[in-house]
């Protein structure tokens, strides 16, 4: 009965989401108030039956309903409670279901939290989202619903895939979605301001917490993604240009480009153009991303469906969405074009130059997660591009990038000279030179790489200490300065902190496989490894091989570590699961591999990796991620609330 | 500057930042393709001799052999075979009789020397190419039969 209603419920939304939507759109484009009034409970009774339906899955999952096909597909009545939950996004239908929820949830918060927005504009932005769900909600029904059941109740389950029985699928998936659908909102308020046909200051004030706040999430939830597949797969990667990485990358990259141009849109009225199309393809992309990780043209961890009709149907509409908002681009885009004007050295041209550079680099990863597929789908052979080819690629483009960044936040707004640019930082670099050429001496190695990654590094960090300090100092009341200036620097200094890991861990990171008996040391990035023994301990839904080994400096034992080799119940099959310890200037992994056939004592294969810095990696997504929300919570974005009243008399005056 | 003459400047700009980035893109994508060969390719010598390339299809059954670190191992599309040997740890789903995608370089002995055995990630999950492998090398064996 459960999923009938569960089912039901998708039907019912389905309805919903298609007249709401069709009725708000129309509404707001021939400002009938009583359609417009429409939008806002629209989108809360459509949140309310999605949630409903999810529920309604979660709830089967959790009573071991296994006359669902979904959930005898992907879990098994020996799966840990928070698993069998998590299970719910484990496979297709269920991460659509997600999918879907995280866009009504945004849609939810859009009808809550836009109080200060004309209500013609709510309307239209929530009809344009109603419209995208009906089409996701048409692709479940029609091909993919995961209420199905089965004539013959199976007695168990066919368990979840063991690499994603870990706390990373309880929150690397929903959070990665919600940044992913959130994308759909700026591309939302830019369909809106093309059909209104008005994009000004204003506009840009009420789209830019949305995409900060999308970005925050992908940013997190990319994040997530890499620290899982770090330790998870077992082999010491955190990034492996996987096509299904780079379609979360891809948003990623045009998210951050939009973010910074839409600033220019508010704060001077400008690349009104390059913001609209920045939004429509960062969503676009989005799409994409769904289609490549959904349609199973990919081999990956992702990828699980492999139905050809799912895929076209993804395909279609993505070309109806891309399609039709380009169109509506072309035909609008005269009436959204630019007044002002800016010099060749001033903030905007930074912030425009990086908006190429950071396009630039999706295109290119675009490229090389595309080109495999097309070939193939064109029957001209089967190809792969490799880690080096983005590696080769995605570093030079971001190089000026990072340069620029602090160009940018130096120079004034519409006009500056190079001599006062060079005069504020000249000090800078010849410190930060100085400072990144020496620091991979203390490293051991010099090599010109790393030295140029941390004088970027720290050329970045010294820039904003330099601005927070003055900032402090000459403001007669710091407590005035908005709250997104120190976003600004958070998610800035965030960036720094990455490169810093990426840098030390490309250009310093050690590993060797090696065979190993009990009593056996082997020596890496200046630490000693002792296996002392291997034990067969039981798990929950499997038993595992765990190793001891003892983590040696000198001649103390720092701790010991724990590597696993599980092998599952439900599908015998097996999995690596390392064991990391982590400092602050360092990780240290070991991996077992399997149990090597040989002469007397039993051997195994080993694999242990030093890995500097990797830990700050991820610590600098969290930073960006805490800049991005300090820059979301500006109370600028909020206090128009009480002056809404009057400013839709004075129409434009804020432009 | 006159406005006209900033905004060609800005084009320019653009443009040639945009062309130099493509010719890094374009280099690098060039020499970063990794090309996917049956089994039955390889054999009729359509691989590359000193490029690295991928070669896919099933484990033979009985082939794997080991010798501390190092595995040797028979890739076969069922038509023809391809010996390899990779040195290293395999990814935990490397079984005999199952499906396997290498990368690597093929020597003048006709051995493969993988750097890179690649992993599936579910036991049901056939990688795409190493089914391809097979699918051709079916129908190169129904279009004999038919002869």
């Amino acid at each position: 009965m459960i999923p009938e209603l569960g089912h039901f419920a998708l039907i019912l939304a389905m309805l919903v989401a298609a007249v709401f939507g069709t009725l708000s759109l129309a509404g707001g484009q021939q400002g009938k108030a009583e359609w417009i009034a429409l939008a806002r409970p629209g989108a809360q009774v459509l949140w309310l039956l999605v949630g409903f339906s999810f529920v309604c899955l979660a709830y089967s999952f959790y009573s071991n309903d296994f006359s669902v096909l979904y959930v005898v597909q992907h879990s098994n009545s020996q799966l840990p409670d928070i698993y069998r939950i998590a299970a719910v996004w484990g496979g297709h239908e269920g991460s659509l279901l997600l999918w879907l929820l995280m866009l009504c949830t945004w849609m939810m918060a859009v009808s809550l939290f836009s109080s200060q927005l004309p209500d013609a504009m709510v309307s239209r932005v929530l009809g344009v989202l109603a419209l995208i769900a009906v089409g996701f909600l048409m692709f479940m029904l029609f091909t993919s619903s995961p209420f199905e059941r089965l004539v013959e109740i199976p007695v168990d389950g066919r368990d979840l895939n063991p690499l994603l029985q870990d706390p990373g699928l309880v929150f690397h998936p929903p959070m990665l979605y919600m940044g992913y659908v959130g994308m759909s909102i700026p591309f939302a308020f830019s369909i809106a301001a093309l059909l209104n046909g008005r994009l000004d200051a204003a506009w840009a004030r009420w789209t830019r917490p949305w995409a900060t706040a999308a970005w925050i999430c992908l940013t997190i939830g990319i994040a997530m993604g890499s620290w899982w597949a770090y330790y998870e797969l077992g082999w010491g990667g955190w990034w492996f240009w996987d096509p299904v990485e780079n379609a979360s990358f891809l948003p990623w990259l045009v998210g951050t480009a939009l973010m910074h141009s839409l600033a220019v849109t508010e704060k001077r009225g400008l690349f009104r153009s390059w913001t609209i199309m920045l939004s429509l393809i960062a969503f676009s992309l989005s799409l994409l991303g769904t289609f490549l990780v959904r349609s199973g043209v990919l081999t990956s961890v992702h990828a699980f469906a492999t139905d050809p009709k799912r895929g076209v149907f993804i395909l279609l509409f993505l070309a109806v969405v891309v399609g039709s908002s380009l169109i509506l681009f072309a035909a609008r885009q005269g009436k959204v074009r630019s007044g002002g004007s800016f010099a060749l050295v001033s903030r905007e041209t930074f912030l425009l130059v990086n908006n190429v550079l950071l396009t630039t680099a999706a295109a290119a990863v675009l490229l090389g997660t595309l080109y495999p597929l097309i070939i193939d789908a064109l029957n001209l052979g089967k190809l792969s591009v490799g880690p080096p080819y983005f590696n080769a690629v995605f570093a030079p483009i971001m190089t000026p990038v990072l340069f620029f960044m602090v160009v940018g936040s130096y120079a004034r707004w519409k006009n500056d000279t190079v001599a006062d640019l060079t005069k504020k930082l000249r000090p800078i670099a010849i410190v930060s030179v100085l400072l990144g050429c020496t620091a991979p001496l203390l490293a051991g190695e010099w090599s010109a790489l790393v030295a140029m990654g941390l004088t970027l590094a720290i050329w970045i960090v010294l820039a904003s200490a330099v601005q927070i300090y003055r900032q402090l100092k000459d403001t007669v009341n710091w407590k005035s300065t908005p709250v997104s200036y120190w976003g600004m620097h958070a998610a800035h200094i965030g960036i720094a902190i990455c490169v810093v890991g990426i840098t030390m861990v490309k250009g310093y990171e050690t590993e060797k496989d090696v065979r190993m008996t009990f009593g056996d040391t082997v020596e890496v990035g200046g630490y000693t490894f002792r296996l002392t023994g291997i034990e067969e301990v039981p798990g929950p839904n499997y038993k595992a091989d765990r190793g001891s080994v003892e983590l040696i400096k000198g001649d103390r034992v720092l701790r010991v570590l724990h590597p696993e080799k599980r092998t599952y119940f439900s599908s015998t099959m097996p999995m690596t699961e390392a064991a990391i310890d982590t400092r602050f200037t360092r990780d240290v992994y070991v991996s077992l591999g399997e149990k090597l056939e040989g002469e007397g004592k039993p051997a195994w294969a080993m694999r242990v990796y030093h890995k500097p810095f990797i830990a700050w990696i991820w610590v600098g997504c969290l930073f960006m991620a805490f800049g991005g929300a300090l820059a979301a919570l500006d109370k600028r974005y909020r206090k128009k609330a009480a002056a809404k009243v009057s400013a839709t008399d004075m129409k434009g005056a804020t432009a | 500057m006159k406005p006209r003459h900033k905004r060609t400047a800005m084009i320019v700009g653009a443009l040639a930042t945009i062309a130099i980035a493509a010719y890094f893109v374009l280099n690098a994508f060039q020499s970063n393709l990794v090309f996917f060969f049956t089994p039955s390719q390889v054999g009729a010598g359509e691989a590359p001799q000193n490029r690295a390339f991928r070669v896919g299809g099933m484990v033979k059954e009985g082939s794997v052999t080991r010798n501390n670190l190092t595995v040797s191992f028979v890739v076969t599309d069922t038509l023809k075979e391809v010996p390899v040997t990779y040195t290293g740890i395999l990814p935990d789903l490397f079984r005999e009789g199952k499906g396997v995608v290498a990368q690597g370089q093929l020597g003048d002995d006709g051995k493969f020397t993988a750097s890179e055995v690649l992993a599936k990630h579910d036991e049901n999950y056939m990688p795409p190419e190493a089914q391809h492998a097979l699918d051709q090398a079916e129908i190169e064996k129904t279009s004999q039969s038919l002869k």
